[in-house]
């Protein structure tokens, strides 16, 4: 009797949890999507809670200070590590992706504070949904500037 | 030259520790004292040893030899001296010689102690210390070498090399990249060496709980050795923790101080499992019950905190913190799983022996109370694992990577912090042994329906939100019943010693510092959650831009911008431009603000300091966002006002003050403990 109350009481807890846990995955899942998927996917994902990486292409970054309202675009990055390594690590792939104009680019709209961070060949993280109109509405802002922090070879030192 | 020098003192270190491992496990199956000993000194060397690699590197960071990659990455000829010394941490390679550093010095500390009637634990926790130090050492100097320099080789590339290759040119940068600007601030400079203070210096104890094993000394004294040093490293990872939120509430420009991101994550799960230990060793000191359960804790603790060193060096989840892809994530990888399972292995082999002297009989006796808070911390450990590695999972088993953010840890967190803060107001009123709905509701039931009265008062006067209400109530309840705790244990001093009530008071804290030290800490925790449920539950903000003289107003401020200034600052190779805005309530003139955005030209990244009005009601928080350059007279702000936020931080004073009662050494601890483990042992033979 003794023991099979703290075996009951601790069977209740598991439940809770687990409970919880699955719950909150369910409420709270993003899928994370690259600007390739996104375009493919299209329709199918309209208004689903989506988590989206690309590189920013400088030129098209457009804010305005009245409305809060900042307008960009993304290049694809493909999602992978392992690939984004292959390809000669992210800042590389940063790069390679905003050179090349045949990149599958998706437009974004934030409203808020323009971040520090936000400038070409950043890698934008961006938690929000697809609209209708094929244009991405990002919640949350992300961004990565790999050559800011640490980078295996330096881009413009001069040996003398 | 000094390059190569401090390379090769990392690679007599590593030797050195393998070493000590080494001779301290041959010296403990030959029953050699003179190996165990040559071992110990070993150990004494490497501290020396890595504290001149260590100044070397400084050295060099101070000099600026910006042929060294790592130099040439994180200083550059602007920075101020104090900075480039702190650069140490601010990149993976320094951060990981620092590490080291750290654990050579616990261990030299930990050897010198006298080690007496434990002298059988002294040769595993050399190893232990030894394996991990050589582990870390070996990551500088294979992977990670913070002195590799730079050079060009024949074909034009330019790489980092420990030692030049055939036919190429040194590379020899006029100035470095600079540590990030983010990273330049008081809370970031101390922020690091924190956590790896607490994260290094739970090796310790689980280096003794090995050793308890290994010997099959199983009996709680590995626990009462290191009890100290563990509430220390508590301490240090607490302090980690929240001065990595402190930071991003003055630097990162969002409002908070927490975004459940991968890597705080990875440095709140071991916390989690260090907390969970600190409490259920007690059931052990006092009942000799968990005995298993508590070398569970502390080997997850330790996998937990190679783990979260992993996770922030390693970038393998994507994260703000993720500086670098690196190749040191397989090495982690394979480290973590051989200590993990050896350790496992080790408590399966020894796990009759750590069987329970007493079994647990009442639901609400103080043992199952506290059973039930390790089953909560392991369940909000279960929760922060489960989001970390869910993208992982997700993509393994479905093809599509699916992450979630933080409102699912809020969500499911909460209800799990409830329950916990429920625990601390009726927990500390049950009895050992044996307790009933009818013994605890006498005890309780002036403190709830104080605590009521206290919600009744936040409901008619500051707020409807349920789950606020929920938190006040809890707050207050935890509060009451710790205050009444303290002033009941006082109260019987005075009585039976004639002391004033202050002296018993002190007096009580005094002769039982762990249970009131604790105490203390449970208020300091409720602060921080009023804190917390404040800017969680009633953060409002509001953004515009103003001319001259316009306003935004937001909870009854008015904010009233002035006027706004641009400035350079050569010498740190800044541009400054700072708006200056009045904060009115009522109409009367509060303070004045100065939001500011930093540019930092060399790094050409724009860093934005908060204008904050801080007060125990609430915080104003100001942003510049925006400004026309060429007029100075348009400029966009962003304003948050986050109610209590303040007490966040107060909490945080009362914790490391509880802490520090805690963990005193005190002079006439030695006798009591030896005296207390006798009538334990006593005890136990008696069953």
């Amino acid at each position: 009797m003794g023991r099979s109350k703290f075996i009951l009481g601790g069977l209740f807890i598991l439940a809770a949890v687990v409970y919880l846990i699955f719950s909150s995955t369910q409420q709270s899942a993003e899928y994370f999507m690259t600007v390739d998927e996104l375009k493919t996917k299209g329709s199918q994902v309209i208004d689903k809670s989506l988590r989206l990486s690309g590189a920013v292409i400088g030129d098209s970054i457009q804010y305005d200070p009245q409305t809060l309202t900042l307008t960009f675009e993304v290049a694809n990055v493909p999602g992978d590590n392992a690939e984004i390594e292959a390809q000669g690590g992210l800042a590389e792939v940063l790069r390679a992706a905003v050179a090349d104009p045949t990149r599958a680019r998706v437009t974004v709209v934030y409203v808020g504070p323009k971040p520090d961070l936000l400038r070409s060949e950043a890698q934008a993280i961006m938690t929000g949904h697809l609209g209708t109109d094929g244009i991405f509405y990002a919640e949350e802002l992300l961004l990565k500037c790999p050559t800011k922090y640490e980078e295996a070879v330096p881009e413009q030192v001069t040996g003398n | 030259m000094l390059a190569e020098f401090g390379y090769g003192i990392l690679v007599v270190t590593f030797l050195l520790s393998l070493y000590s491992a080494g001779a301290a496990m041959v010296g403990y199956f030959n029953k050699s004292a003179a190996l165990v000993e040559s071992a110990r000194r070993s150990v004494l060397l490497t501290f020396p040893l890595l504290s001149v690699a260590a100044l070397a590197l400084i050295a060099l960071l101070v000099r600026g030899d910006y042929q060294v990659q790592f130099v040439y990455e994180v200083t550059s000829n602007s920075m101020p001296t104090y900075l480039k010394v702190t650069a140490w941490w601010g990149g993976q390679a320094g951060s990981l010689l620092f590490w080291s550093w750290l654990m050579s010095a616990f261990a030299s500390l930990v050897t010198l102690r006298k080690w007496e009637r434990d002298q059988e634990f002294l040769p595993w926790v050399i190893v232990v210390a030894g394996v991990t130090l050589a582990f870390f050492l070996m990551l500088n100097i294979l992977f990670e070498n913070p002195f590799a320099r730079l050079y060009q080789t024949l074909d034009g590339d330019i790489a980092a090399y420990t030692f030049a290759p055939a036919s190429s040119t040194p590379i020899l940068p006029s100035d470095g990249r600079g540590l990030n600007p983010l990273l330049r601030h008081p809370g970031m400079v101390i922020h690091p060496p924190m956590l790896y203070l607490g994260f290094v210096s739970f090796v310790i104890p689980f280096a003794f709980a090995i050793a308890a094993l290994v010997t099959g000394r199983t009996d709680d004294r590995w626990i009462r050795l290191t009890r100290r040093w563990t509430l220390w490293a508590w301490l240090f990872l607490s302090f980690g923790l929240v001065l990595g939120g402190r930071w991003a509430y003055d630097v990162l420009g969002w409002g908070g101080y927490w975004g459940w991101d991968p890597v705080e994550i990875s440095s709140f799960m071991p916390w989690l499992t260090a907390t969970a230990f600190l409490h259920s060793v007690m059931i052990q000191e006092k009942r000799g019950m968990l005995k298993q359960w508590n070398m569970v804790l502390i080997i997850l603790t330790y996998a937990l905190v190679i783990f979260g060193t992993f996770l922030t060096r390693s970038g393998v989840l994507s994260s703000v913190h993720a500086f670098a892809q690196s190749a040191i994530g397989p090495s982690f990888f394979i480290f973590i799983g051989v200590t993990f399972i050896t350790s496992i292995g080790l408590l399966i082999y020894r796990w009759a022996d750590l069987r329970a002297e007493a079994e647990m009989k009442s639901m609400l006796s103080r043992e199952a109370l506290f059973l039930l808070n390790n089953l909560l911390f392991m369940s909000v450990l279960v929760v922060c694992f489960w989001g970390v590695i869910f993208p992982l999972i997700s993509e393994l088993f479905t093809g599509q990577k699916v992450t979630v953010g933080p409102p699912f840890y809020e969500r499911a967190n909460a209800p799990l912090f409830a329950a916990l803060m429920l625990l601390m107001g009726v927990a500390p009123l049950s009895a050992w042994g044996h307790s009933t709905v009818q013994t605890l509701g006498r005890a309780l039931w002036k403190p709830v329906i104080a605590a009521l009265a206290i919600t009744a008062l936040a409901f008619v006067t500051y707020t409807r939100n349920v789950i606020a209400l929920i938190g006040f109530f809890l707050v207050a309840l935890v509060i009451l019943v710790t205050l009444y705790e303290f002033w009941r244990g006082a109260r019987a001093r005075q009585r039976t010693q004639g002391e004033n009530f202050f002296t018993a008071l002190a007096r009580l804290i005094g002769k039982n510092r762990r249970r009131y030290g604790g105490y203390i800490i449970h208020i300091s925790m409720m602060l921080m959650a009023i804190g917390i449920l404040g800017i969680e539950l009633f953060q409002t903000q509001t953004q515009g831009t103003l001319q001259v003289n316009q306003s935004l107003e937001l909870q009854g401020y008015k904010l009233v911008y002035k006027d706004i200034a641009s400035w350079d600052n050569p010498g740190a190779n800044v541009n400054y431009t700072r708006a200056v805005v009045e904060v009115y309530k009522n109409d009367q003139l509060l303070t004045e603000l100065h939001p500011r955005t930093d540019y930092y030209f060399e790094s050409q990244q724009n860093m934005t300091i908060p204008g904050v009005r801080s007060t125990l009601t609430d915080d104003v928080y100001l942003l510049l966002v925006d400004w026309e350059p060429a007029s100075a007279a348009g400029a966009t702000f962003k304003v948050f006002v986050n109610p209590l936020v303040n007490w966040l931080w107060i909490g945080c004073i009362a914790f490391l003050f509880g802490v520090i009662i805690a963990a005193w050494p005190d002079k006439d601890l030695q006798p009591v403990t030896v005296r207390s483990a006798r009538t334990a042992h006593q005890a136990s033979a008696a069953d």
